[in-house]
C-alpha cells in the first residue's frame, strides 16, 4: 500500500505522456497510476492489485515496462511514457492489436492494455520470439480469462506478420 | 443423432470478431472505476474483526473531524436490513451480532479517499465474544448453533433404487473420503460500483456484475422502493466466474445507502485486500463414498455423503449444493445410490458461486473414487470408467433418462489416442526408474448439466427482446452480461443468423435495467443456450412480423429488410419482438424427491493431464493437456476453445497453486503474492478438441460450455500424480507441502487399509 501523500505538499511534475508533454500538481509520492487515470483521464490503464503483481497497469517508462502502481509520480519527472491510449505510434502496436482480436486473446478485458504493453515491449526487443520468449515477456501480466493460449497465439502471429512486412 | 454443422456461409458457427473487441484492445472499454460522475464521492466500508459475537459499543476517534464524513449504520437503511436473495438472512449491516471477521458494520464516505482510509482504522468497535465455529465437523456436530436450529443451510437426499440389497452382492466394497479447499475467483477487476439517488428517480447504481435484476431486487428490498424506482446498469465487467453473481447485491446495497445519506453519487471499488478478503469463494467440500462393485469393478450401487461449507449466511449455497449433489455420480451408471448431501454454517464470510457451482467439488471426489476402484479391483482406471460408463436409454441417479446419443468409450478412445496415453504410460515407467523427477499421466471423465436445475429455469421465466430501427439496425434486449465469455458476440450471432442479416447489423444492448427485460442471471452455463434460444425466436418475431405486414418477402436483402423496418416503424412505431422462456415439455423434475429429468442438457468430457512431479522440489508441473468434450454445436470456435483453455487453467490453480489459508474464519493469505494462480511460465500447453452432437433444447444446438472445463483438471492432474510416484492423494490443493507430508512414511502406512474393504 502506498504511503498517504496528504502530509506533503503538492508540487508540479513535468513528463511526456504518449508524445504530449504534461504537467500536473500533485504529491510527489501518488501513484502514476492515479495520476494517469485521475488526473490525464487515461482510464485504459487498469489498476488489478496495487502490489505489482498483476501487470494490469504496465506502462512503458523510458522504453521499460513498469507496473505504475509502484512508480511514484515523483520517479517519473521528466520520462517519457506510453500508455495504451498513446501505442498507435508504436510500430507493432496495431499487429498485436488485430491479432489479439482474431485469437481471442481479450476476454473480458482487464488485463488486455497491460499484456499488449508487454506484448508490444517483448516484440521490440526481440522482433521473432520463441514461445518460451513470450512466456517469458508475459510472466508479468496476469489474465484469469483466456489460460494464456490464446494470447501466445496473437504474440506470435503479429511477430511473424511484423517480420514478413 | 444427426450432426450440427451448418455451411460456411452462416454467421452461427464463424469465428466472428467479439463485438467489444475493439474497445478493449484500444484500451477505450469503460469499466466502473473509468466512471466519474459529477460530485462524485467515495464509499469505504467498516468491517468486523471477530469471528462471531455482540456489538457492545462503536466508538469514534475524536481527532477526527467527523461532521466531514458520511457515516451509515444499519439505522439509516430505509427497507429490510438484508441482502435479499433467497432466504434473506445476510443483513446489509450487522446491527447488533456479527457472524463472520469480515461482515460490515459501518459505511463512511468523503471527497478525499486518503482520508477515508485513515477514517476506517479511527471507528473501533468493542464486541462481547461468542464462541465460533470454524470447520465442518464442528458444525455438524453442533455442540455451538450458530445458524438455524442446526447449522444446515440446505440438505439434499437422492434415492435411487435398494442400496441396501447391495452390500450382501457386492464382490468388493471400496471407500474413500475427499476433499477440496476454498478457491478464489481472482478476477482482474475487482469489485466495484457507483450509485446516485434523486427523490424523482429513486436509486441508480452502475456496476461490475453477472445479474443486473439480482442487484434489482436487492436494492427494492434494502430502499424500500418500487421497481421503477430502482435502475441497474452494468458497466464492463473484468472477469466474475460467479464471484460477481451475489456480492454486487451487498456492494449496490453500501453504496445507494451512502447516496441516499449524502444525496451525492458515490464509488465504492475494493482494492484487492478486500475483495479477497470479505468476498466470496468456492464452496470447501468434503465427499464421502462407498461403494459395491461386482469381481469386475462394475458399480453395484453406492452411498455418497457430500458436504460444502457455506460460511455464515445461506446466500446461494442451498443452489451449489443441489449442483453438487446432481453431478456427484459422475456420468457413470448407477443401479442404485443414496446421496446424502448438505450445506453447513461456519463463522467465514460466506463462500458463493464460483464456475462449476458445486460440480468440481463432488466430480473430484468421483473421479478419484473411480481410480481408487480401480486399484482394489485390480483394472485399469481406463477400464473401470468404460465398465461404468452411462449410455443412452440408462438412467442418471436422478433418474433422468439419457436421450442423446452420447458415446463416452468413444470420446474416451479418442482422448487417449490424442494424449499417446498408452504409449506415454509405458514411456514414463521405464523411464520413472531412475531420476527425481517422475512423470505421470492420468484421466478423468465428466458431464455437466447446462442451464438452471430442475425447474430453475420455469421459474426465472426469461424474457427477452429484440428491437429494429428505421436504419434496419438490429438491437438484442437482455439482462445476460458481457464478462468475457463472449455473450455479446454470441447471442449477435443468433440474432443475425436467424434475421439473414450481416453480424455487423446487429447490435446488444448494455444492460440497464430501464432498457432490457430479465433474462434471467448470467449463470449455470444458461446464456448461450437458453438465452440464445430465445434471442433466435424473438428475432424470428421480427421477421414475421415485418413478413405479416406485407413487407418483407421470404427472400430479402439487407437493403429489402431496412427498407421494410423503416416503413413499418414510420406507420406504427416501434418494432420489438419478445420470446418467453417455455419449459419443454419432456423435462420433468420433482423437488421434493430430488428426481427427474435435472438438466435439459448434459455437455460431456474425457481430459488427460501429464506431469511431473519433482522429488528434489516436491513441485508439480503439467507438461501436456488434452481436453476434449461434446458441448453441442459450437457457435464461435475462438471463443469456445477461449472458454475450454481459461477454466483448464483456473482448474489447475484449483488443483496445485490456490490455497486459501484461513486463520479464526479470516482468510490471511488475501493478496496475489501469497495467493498463487497460473502464470504464463505455469501452464502445459492446453489442447482443446471438440465433439458436436447437438441439443434440440439449444439454440442452433448449443450446450452450456463455461463451467465444464472446471470439472475435469483436478481429479485428472491428481491421477496423473499417483501414475508418477504410487501415491494417492485425496485432497486439493496439492501443494508441495501437502505432497511432502503425504510422501512421509508413516502417512503412507496410515493410509492403505482404511479405505478399501473386502467383501464379507
Amino acid at each position: 500500500m502506498n504511503p498517504s501523500p496528504g502530509t506533503v505538499a503538492k508540487s508540479e511534475v513535468l513528463f511526456t505522456v504518449n508524445g504530449e508533454t504534461k504537467k500536473v500538481l500533485t504529491y510527489p509520492m501518488e501513484r502514476l497510476l492515479d495520476v494517469l487515470r485521475n488526473e490525464l483521464e487515461l482510464t485504459g490503464t487498469k489498476e488489478g492489485c496495487g502490489e505489482g503483481e498483476c501487470g494490469s497497469c504496465s506502462v512503458l517508462l523510458d522504453g521499460m515496462l513498469v507496473n505504475s502502481c509502484l512508480v511514484p509520480v515523483g520517479q517519473a519527472r521528466g520520462a517519457s511514457i506510453v500508455t495504451i491510449e498513446g501505442l498507435s505510434a508504436h510500430a507493432p502496436m496495431n499487429l498485436v492489436r488485430e491479432a489479439f482480436l482474431e485469437c481471442g486473446s481479450a476476454q473480458c478485458g482487464i488485463c488486455t492494455p497491460g499484456m499488449i504493453l508487454a506484448a508490444v515491449h517483448l516484440l521490440e526487443k526481440k522482433p521473432e520470439p520463441a514461445l518460451a520468449d513470450i512466456r517469458e515477456g508475459l510472466a508479468g501480466n496476469l489474465c484469469r480469462c483466456t489460460g494464456y493460449m490464446q494470447i501466445f497465439e496473437a504474440v506470435a502471429r503479429a511477430a511473424r506478420r511484423r517480420v514478413s512486412k | 443423432m444427426r450432426s450440427a454443422s451448418l455451411p460456411e456461409r452462416h454467421i452461427v458457427g464463424a469465428s466472428v470478431p467479439r463485438k467489444e473487441g475493439w474497445d478493449k484492445v484500444t484500451g477505450a472499454a469503460r469499466y466502473v472505476d473509468d466512471l466519474v460522475l459529477p460530485g462524485m464521492i467515495y464509499g469505504a466500508t467498516v468491517r468486523s474483526n471477530v469471528a462471531r459475537g455482540k456489538i457492545r459499543k462503536i466508538s469514534f476517534d475524536s481527532t477526527l473531524s467527523w461532521n466531514d464524513f458520511v457515516v451509515v449504520t444499519a439505522r439509516d437503511i430505509p427497507g429490510k436490513n438484508c441482502i435479499s436473495l433467497i432466504l434473506d438472512d445476510q443483513p446489509c449491516l450487522a446491527s447488533e451480532t456479527v457472524n463472520h471477521p469480515e461482515e460490515p458494520i459501518l459505511l463512511l464516505a468523503h471527497a478525499d479517499r486518503h482520508k477515508l482510509r485513515k477514517a476506517v482504522d479511527a471507528v473501533s468497535i468493542d464486541y462481547e465474544p461468542l464462541p465460533p465455529v470454524h470447520t465442518m465437523e464442528e458444525s455438524e456436530q453442533q455442540s455451538t448453533i450458530i445458524w438455524g436450529t442446526d447449522n444446515n443451510f440446505k440438505t439434499f437426499l437422492v434415492e435411487k433404487g435398494d442400496v441396501d440389497a447391495v452390500w450382501r452382492e457386492a464382490a468388493l466394497i471400496v471407500e474413500g473420503e475427499y476433499s477440496t479447499g476454498a478457491q478464489e475467483q481472482l478476477y482482474i477487476e475487482n469489485n466495484g460500483v457507483i450509485a446516485a439517488f434523486d427523490p424523482e428517480n429513486g436509486i441508480t447504481v452502475w456496476g461490475s456484475l453477472q445479474c443486473p435484476y439480482y442487484v434489482h431486487k436487492a436494492l427494492m428490498t434494502l430502499c424500500g422502493l418500487p421497481e421503477d424506482k430502482v435502475r441497474v446498469v452494468q458497466m464492463e465487467t473484468g472477469g466474475a466466474f460467479g464471484g460477481k453473481e451475489e456480492y454486487p447485491s451487498m456492494l449496490a446495497g453500501h453504496a445507494a445507502l451512502l447516496a441516499i445519506k449524502s444525496g451525492r453519487p458515490v464509488k465504492i471499488i475494493y482494492d484487492r485486500m478486500e475483495d479477497m478478503v470479505a468476498t466470496t469463494k468456492r464452496h470447501p467440500s468434503r465427499t464421502r463414498h462407498r461403494t459395491a462393485v461386482d469381481k469386475d469393478g462394475k458399480i453395484l450401487g453406492g452411498e455418497i455423503e457430500f458436504t460444502i461449507d457455506g460460511g455464515a449466511y445461506a446466500t446461494l449455497s442451498s443452489v451449489v449444493l443441489s449442483r453438487g449433489t446432481i453431478h456427484a455420480g459422475g456420468p457413470y451408471y448407477w443401479p442404485s445410490v443414496r446421496i446424502r448431501t448438505k450445506a453447513l454454517a461456519t463463522n467465514a464470510p460466506p463462500h458463493g458461486a464460483f464456475r462449476g457451482f458445486g460440480a468440481p467439488q463432488s466430480l473430484f471426489a468421483m473421479e478419484r473414487h473411480m481410480d481408487r476402484i480401480a486399484q482394489v479391483v485390480g483394472i485399469s482406471p481406463i477400464e473401470v470408467r468404460r465398465r461404468n460408463f452411462l449410455k443412452p436409454g440408462q438412467t442418471t441417479t436422478t433418474q433422468q433418462v439419457i436421450r442423446e446419443e452420447i458415446d463416452l468409450s468413444h470420446l474416451l478412445d479418442r482422448a487417449l489416442k490424442l494424449s499417446d496415453y498408452s504409449g506415454k504410460k509405458a514411456r514414463f515407467a521405464e523411464e520413472n526408474k531412475a531420476g527425481m523427477r517422475k512423470k505421470g499421466i492420468g484421466i478423468a471423465a465428466f458431464l455437466h448439466g447446462a442451464g438452471f436445475t430442475g425447474s430453475g429455469e420455469r421459474y426465472l421465466n426469461s424474457l427477452v427482446g429484440v428491437e429494429a430501427a428505421a436504419d434496419g439496425g438490429v438491437r438484442v434486449l437482455v439482462s445476460s452480461a458481457e464478462f468475457g465469455q463472449g455473450t455479446n458476440t454470441v447471442l449477435c450471432q443468433i440474432a443475425a443468423e436467424a434475421l439473414g442479416l450481416p453480424y455487423d447489423s446487429v447490435a446488444i444492448a448494455q444492460p440497464d435495467t430501464t432498457v432490457v427485460p430479465n433474462s434471467g442471471p448470467t449463470v449455470a452455463s444458461r446464456t448461450a443456450m437458453i438465452v440464445g434460444k430465445l434471442v433466435q425466436s424473438a428475432a424470428q418475431g421480427i421477421k414475421q412480423t415485418l413478413t405479416k405486414a406485407g413487407l418483407l418477402g421470404d427472400d430479402y436483402t439487407p437493403e429489402d429488410f431496412r427498407a421494410a423496418c423503416q416503413e413499418y416503424i414510420a406507420s406504427r412505431g416501434e418494432l420489438k419482438s419478445y420470446a418467453r422462456y417455455e419449459a419443454p415439455s419432456d423435462v420433468h423434475w420433482d423437488d421434493e424427491k430430488y428426481r427427474g429429468e435435472a438438466y435439459a442438457a448434459f455437455a460431456w468430457a474425457v481430459y488427460v493431464a501429464e506431469v511431473t512431479v519433482d522429488l528434489t522440489t516436491y513441485a508439480v508441473t503439467v507438461d501436456d493437456f488434452v481436453a476434449l468434450q461434446e458441448v453441442g454445436k459450437v457457435l464461435h470456435p475462438v471463443l469456445a476453445e477461449g472458454q475450454i483453455t481459461g477454466g483448464v487453467a483456473q482448474a489447475i490453480g484449483f488443483a496445485l497453486y490456490e490455497k486459501v489459508v484461513w486463520q479464526n474464519g479470516r482468510m490471511i493469505n488475501n493478496q496475489m503474492t501469497n495467493y498463487i494462480m497460473p502464470t504464463s511460465v505455469d501452464l502445459p500447453l492446453i489442447r482443446v478438441f471438440f465433439e458436436e452432437l447437438g441439443n434440440v433444447h439449444g439454440a442452433h444446438g448449443a450446450k452450456g460450455i463455461g463451467e465444464l472445463p472446471m470439472d475435469g483438471p483436478a481429479p485428472a492432474i491428481v491421477s496423473a500424480v499417483e501414475d508418477a510416484i504410487g501415491v494417492r492423494f485425496h485432497s486439493i490443493p496439492l501443494l508441495p507441502e501437502a505432497l511432502f507430508e503425504g510422501l512421509r512414511p508413516e502417512s503412507l502406512e496410515q493410509e492403505a487399509p482404511a479405505s478399501t474393504r473386502g467383501a464379507a
